[in-house]
């Protein structure tokens, strides 16, 4: 096979590409400019660690089920672990996202890592509600026929019925993770390639 | 004890509490953690990095 041959072949391709956009020095850094240096900067990785245990968490609950979250002890316990990680994921996913949104993060290049940042937002809501209509309890079936109304009024109950408990399991358990897994990976990346995005630049007459 | 003492903090038992003024209708519990993720937003923005050198000091 020539040379020419190789050079087009689509994985030869790819890795020349993947390689000129994230080299090893800019996919695993080993420092960050002096301005990452503050407390609005560590949002991002508190929420890709909550994530972590939300995801560990719901691997434990899909193992053992609703009867043993329900009853026992250490299953409460693994409950409220996913409830509670979902809580802190949130709090600092809305405090990211503001401090993204006040240093206008989408700057130099950055508009997909800002879209793909907030459309896993809106799957994780997604996510959350279908896990809250999961809960086989009294608490999930009020909200679920809560929400049917309301849902079915956006034409989305047609293929998304809220009411169809192993609809929403799927949902809560395959196809919404899945999403969120993908699109805060595609979030990581872009945020690596492109790095953090810098301070506004300080005005001469304000110095 | 613990739970008695969370118990006696913030009571269960019973319908929620809501906040009302004009349109705006949301309870304690959804208040009270926006108005922690706000109070954690501004402390972000002033409470100093440990670690962080001062600005004279780096120039």
């Amino acid at each position: 096979m020539s040379s020419t041959e190789i050079d087009r072949q689509w994985t030869t391709r790819l890795r020349h590409r993947v390689a000129h956009r994230l080299p090893p020095e800019k996919m695993l850094p080993d420092t960050q400019p002096a301005y990452v240096a503050s407390w609005i900067y560590v949002f991002g990785v508190t929420t890709l660690s909550a994530f972590a245990v939300v995801v560990l968490s719901g691997f434990i609950l899909a193992l053992k089920g609703p009867q043993w979250w329900h009853v026992s002890g250490i299953g409460h316990f693994v409950n409220s672990l996913h409830l509670w990680s979902v809580e802190i994921f949130f709090f600092a996913m809305v405090i990211h996202l503001w401090g993204k949104y006040f240093m206008a993060a989408w700057r130099g290049g950055r508009s997909l890592t800002w879209v793909t940042g907030v459309v896993t937002f809106l799957v994780s809501i997604a996510t959350a509600f279908t896990g809250y209509v999961s809960q086989t309890n009294f608490d999930s079936q009020w909200i679920s026929t809560q929400a049917k109304d309301g849902i079915n009024s956006t034409g989305a109950g047609s293929f998304f019925n809220v009411l169809n408990f192993g609809q929403m399991l799927m949902w809560h358990i395959v196809l919404l993770p899945l999403a969120a897994v993908v699109l805060t990976g595609l979030h990581v990346l872009m945020v690596r390639a492109k790095g953090v995005v810098p301070p506004f630049e300080e005005k001469e007459e304000a110095r | 004890m613990a739970e008695s003492l969370l118990a006696a903090l913030v009571s269960l038992n019973g319908p929620g509490h809501y906040f009302h003024w004009h349109w705006i209708d949301i309870s304690y519990a959804n208040l009270t953690v926006i108005a922690l993720m706000v109070v954690t937003f501004v402390a972000a923005l002033f409470v100093p990095f440990p670690g962080r050198r001062h600005k004279k000091e780096t120039k």
